[in-house]
């Protein structure tokens, strides 16, 4: 067995880093455990800490069968810290110490850039649970509720996981900012979460969906960046992480698919033709397809604001400090350090959206976003399958990179999703078009009724094709305990 | 952004209607001074002024707004500093542009910033404008200089917003704005966490950040508008403004510039490229001075308008000349209407508008001090050194006076003459009037010189007095200066510009010397090093993800 292929799984804390034999880290994480225990009671889905949820649990590394199944209470969820198995002789893959060892601790010169990397990964993790707290109660079945819950415990045991780098590399730092993570709050004015999209408010299901299938997957890109990382420790953290963060986009993709299987259904069944008739669309309780393409107009460009400036100093630092590679950096074919190419990048110059090569390492969030938008694109196409198969004239899109931007090149340019450059006033006059209103809101939130009995349904929602572990379709994923 | 000789000059004029990177506005006694700078707006081409960072473009403005808080509002008793963009207070000087600026530029650049952040401070000391710096977003480097610059900082708590002076760990130079010596003198910030803040690029936040005392306030941003409201007031208590007061408008300087002359009303500057040489005149008072403070209340107000020419014609010479070592400062006029104005400004010191023109002297004085060219006073027949004009005399290097008139000159001889504004009026950046200055080791002849104040000093008694020096009769007077002129342009202008500074200040330290000193001491021998910018040094290769390469050897 590789090394760290073997999990402790007794102790409080399950785990392949040898907690046992580190005292000091073993400290400084029963420390900060109970602060976590009470953030999760405080700030975890909320109405449902005492009821039975069909969970897996991580309790190997091992690819071929890391989980298990069973119903936990979530407070009493095992969160354990666990790394990828250690590659033997792993050396670092780019940047100006390309093929020297991957470092098994700090570099001292990079200590700052790589705190700062893992804070703000860190922090985006519980930010999502204290997002998505109310939704428990609006859930459209036991499968979706059980699903939101997986997705919010795993993304605490991110947080342990980034946890635990701070406390083992960082001293007193690392602790620190530990703890901070635990006091920041999503959408709080006082002590906000560090990214925007991480403070925006999960109010519906669709929104969910919408969080999972584009926020999640910016997780993905951020922690396969980062599992590149010449930090061996980040590294193997990362890649295991991401075995958890498919199951969340899948929960996105799933979700928003069977929403507008959903909606053609009902559409057919009432022969309704035309998709933007949305006012007999809703009458019949399902989301009208405009509704559908407004959410992903807007969860599309708040999650764009995620990668930062198209241009970036510090992207371009961490690049070359070996710290954070590109997206499947180990699968391209080039130099691995990027100091002569260069990379197209879309700015804006005298109103109009221009392509400009600029020098590759200081374009690597434009990069990651580009492969991050593929990535979506891929995604919409199969729900655009659906409505094929349907036979409803209405096709999903992704709007161009440029609309609706808080930062970066496009941060307060007027750009229609379609990316022509129009003035303040027509895009404000347009955007009820193009983003979800006020009254979508209040008609999403009419819709937000539960469903709890096992095996059925919300109306606006299609059942999913197989169950969670092989489960049939009445099965029983979450044992309710309502106070 | 080296200079090409056919470059547009930069001009040093604007008003608050064409700022592009900052607002100002005034409600009551209290002003606002916004900074959202205009990313497309920099002086040159090839950067972008992104997250509130600046050129010269934009501290022009913030030195044109302080110039106007002072004169046309001069009810305003606090100016609140704070940005427009959300997220970022200022990110400072612009390290593109520092990165392209050519060694002259970036010194000049920050000799500039720092006259403007001593004018922050001088505005809170001796004209009643308090400042408060909102920091309401990360304050970098140049950013977190700007708001130890002001009497109080607030730092929004957002568990984001930092203050930082990353430039050692970020780029291996120096903050340039003063910002190590104010933390330590001003901030008074323990040593060891002065070392440790300034070696910790991503800077101190929140309640740390008060702890180490580099901020007064951190404030939660539910109680952000509320707190810089009511700190507003409390700074405003402080002031001795007036209540009422009706502002005096300064109008667009009258300038006109050729190839071989600048020139305004007061002042005129003959420019002698081949000689590498300026001769600036500066003329006297057309008229009587007027007979109360109330009447002085226009910019025509000699001395105000003269100090207005004066100033942008330094900072003209500075930026745009480079090549001209050495400049001659002369005069033309009568010395009994320069006094007669003098006589004005000593009498009231509780007038806020002659109040403001006695410190705006001053700072154009300070300027002339920290010019870095050979400066030659040349006192003649038809001269008016008087008073306040008589510090032009004692700011340079040396002074030369002419003896007598030449024949068929029937102007009034060349001579000094004394007010008390000599006298502790003017300091310079060490705290001493020039007087004290130059009598550092004589002191007695200071307190003659005292007992003579009104009197006509003319070439000899002058000499005699310690005031000029040499002085030369006709006879000797044009070879004289010719050598004394060819000999100065022969010497290295790097010598000079060192020799110079070590003798101008004499004595104490101040905050505002050691800020100075230390700028031209250690942040210009480093921003010569090829550790900051060779090839492989770290502001040439910031923003490229290359690690730069030291040479680890310790000077
Ligand atoms: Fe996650
Ligand atoms: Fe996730």
């Amino acid at each position: 067995m590789p090394d760290g292929m073997l999990v402790d799984y007794d102790g409080l804390i399950p785990n392949n880093v040898g907690l046992n034999q580190d005292a000091r880290l073993r400290k400084a994480l029963e420390t900060w455990h109970p602060g976590y225990i009470d953030w999760w009671k405080e700030m975890g889905p909320e109405g449902f800490q005492e009821s039975l949820v069909y969970l897996r649990t991580a309790v190997s590394v091992d690819p071929k069968g890391w989980a298990r199944f069973g119903y936990v209470k979530m407070p009493e969820y095992r969160w354990g810290i666990l790394l990828a198995p250690a590659v033997e002789g792993r050396r670092i893959g780019f940047g100006q110490h390309k093929g020297e060892p991957a470092w098994q601790e700090v570099p001292g010169e990079y200590r700052a850039m790589l705190r700062r990397l893992i804070v703000i990964q860190g922090d985006t993790e519980p930010a999502s649970v204290e997002q998505q707290r109310h939704l428990g109660k609006t859930a459209p079945s036991l499968y979706d509720m059980r699903n939101l819950f997986q997705v919010n415990v795993e993304e605490g045991r991110h947080l342990w996981a980034m946890v635990y780098l701070l406390q083992k590399y960082f001293g007193k730092d690392g602790r620190e900012e530990a703890e901070e993570l635990l006091r920041r709050r999503s959408g709080s004015r006082d002590a906000p979460r560090m990214l925007g999209a991480f403070n925006e408010a999960t109010p519906d299901w669709l929104s969910f969906f919408m969080f999972t299938f584009f926020t999640d997957r910016d997780g993905k890109m951020q922690l396969e960046a980062l599992a590149q990382s010449g930090f061996d420790p980040l590294s193997r953290t990362c890649r295991f992480m991401l075995t958890e963060e498919a199951h969340h986009m899948f929960v996105g993709e799933t979700g928003v698919q069977r929403i507008v299987e959903r909606t053609a259904q009902a559409m057919n069944a009432a022969g309704i033709e035309d998709p933007t008739d949305v006012e007999r669309v809703r009458a019949l309780g399902v989301i009208d397809l405009p509704l559908v393409q407004k959410k992903i107009n807007l969860h599309f460009s708040l999650t764009l604001d995620l990668f930062g400036n198209e241009v970036s100093t510090n992207a371009a630092n961490a690049y070359n400090a070996g710290l954070k590679g590109r997206y499947r950096e180990d699968k391209i074919d080039d130099d691995h350090r990027l100091l002569d190419s260069t990379y197209p990048v879309l700015r804006l110059k005298e109103g109009r959206i221009v392509e400009e090569q600029v020098p590759a390492l200081s374009a690597l969030n434009m990069r990651l976003r580009d492969d991050y938008v593929a990535d979506c694109r891929a995604g919409v196409e199969r729900w655009n399958r659906v409505l094929e198969k349907a036979n409803i004239p209405f096709r999903l899109t992704l709007p161009h990179v440029a609309f609706n931007r808080r930062i970066g090149e496009f941060a307060g340019a007027h750009v229609t999703p379609e990316g022509e450059v129009v003035d303040a006033a027509s895009w404000a006059a347009r955007c009820g078009s193009w983003l979800p209103s006020a009254e979508d809101g209040m008609f999403l939130e009419g819709l937000m009724r539960p469903e709890y009995a096992p095996g059925r349904y919300a109306g606006w929602i299609a059942p999913p094709k197989v169950g969670i572990d092989g489960k049939p379709g009445e099965f029983e994923y979450v044992k309710l305990h309502m106070a | 952004m080296d200079q090409a000789a056919d470059a547009p000059h930069i001009t040093f004029e604007t008003e608050p209607a064409r700022y592009r990177h900052w607002r100002l506005s005034v409600s009551g006694e209290v002003a606002t001074l916004t900074l959202d700078v205009d990313p497309q707006g920099g002086l040159f081409l090839g950067y972008e002024l992104k997250l509130n960072s600046y050129d010269l473009g934009v501290d022009i403005e913030l030195a044109d707004a302080l110039q106007r808080l002072r004169f046309e509002h001069p009810t305003v008793r606090v100016a609140v500093l704070r940005s427009g963009k959300e997220g970022v207070f200022c990110a400072g000087a612009n390290i593109r542009m520092l990165g392209r600026a050519s060694h002259g530029h970036k010194v000049n650049f920050c000799k500039f910033t720092n006259e403007t952040r001593c004018a922050i401070e001088d505005a809170s000391e001796n004209s009643g404008i308090k400042f408060l710096a909102a920091v309401n977003g990360t304050a970098a480097g140049g950013g977190y200089e700007l708001a130890v610059a002001a009497d109080r900082i607030l730092l929004i708590d957002d568990r984001r917003s930092a203050v930082s002076l990353p430039e050692t760990a970020l780029l291996a130079v120096l903050p340039g704005t003063g910002g190590l010596t104010r933390v330590t003198d001003k901030r008074k910030v323990r040593r060891d966490l002065a070392d440790l803040f300034c070696s910790t690029e991503e800077g101190v936040r929140g309640r740390r950040a008060v702890e180490w005392r580099l901020v007064d306030e951190a404030v939660p941003p539910s109680r952000w508008e509320e707190r810089i409201a009511a700190a507003a007031a409390e700074l405003a208590a402080t002031s001795d403004r007036p209540r009422q007061a009706e502002g005096v408008a300064l109008p667009p300087l009258a300038k006109s510039r050729g190839p071989d002359a600048i020139v305004y009303r007061h002042v005129r500057v003959a420019l002698d490229r081949p000689a590498g040489r300026a001769t600036i005149t500066v003329l006297g008072p057309e008229a009587d001075a007027p007979a109360t403070p109330e009447a002085a209340r226009t910019a025509g107000f000699w001395p105000l308008a003269m100090a207005r020419e004066l100033d942008d014609a330094l900072l003209d010479l500075r930026f745009n000349e480079p090549r001209l070592g050495v400049l001659v400062l002369r005069s033309e006029g009568d010395a009994a209407r320069v006094l007669a104005h003098d006589a004005l400004l000593a009498a009231h010191p509780g007038d806020w508008f002659l109040r403001e023109v006695r410190h705006l002297l001053k700072r154009v004085f300070k300027r002339l001090d920290l010019t870095s060219r050979s400066l030659f006073a040349v006192i003649e027949p038809g001269s008016c050194f008087a008073g306040s004009l008589a510090e032009l005399v004692f700011a340079a290097d040396r002074q030369y006076a002419f003896i007598g008139r030449p024949a068929g000159d029937n102007r009034p001889p060349a001579g000094l003459v004394l007010s008390a504004l000599n006298f502790g009026a003017y300091p310079m950046a060490n705290g001493l009037s020039r007087l004290a200055a130059r009598f550092w080791g004589e002191p007695w002849r200071l307190d003659a010189l005292r007992a003579r104040i009104g009197e006509s000093l003319p070439a000899e008694a002058a000499e005699e007095a310690g005031l000029v020096t040499a002085a030369y009769d006709e006879a000797d007077w044009d070879e004289e200066l010719r050598l004394v002129l060819e000999e100065r342009a022969s010497f290295s202008p790097d010598a000079l510009t060192g020799m110079e500074a070590n003798l101008r200040f004499v004595g104490p330290e101040t905050m505002e010397s050691r800020i100075f000193g230390r700028l031209s001491a250690w942040q210009n021998w480093i921003f010569q090093r090829p550790n900051a910018v060779g090839e492989k040094g770290a502001l040439k290769l910031y923003g490229t993800g290359v690690q730069p390469e030291f040479d680890r050897e310790r000077v």
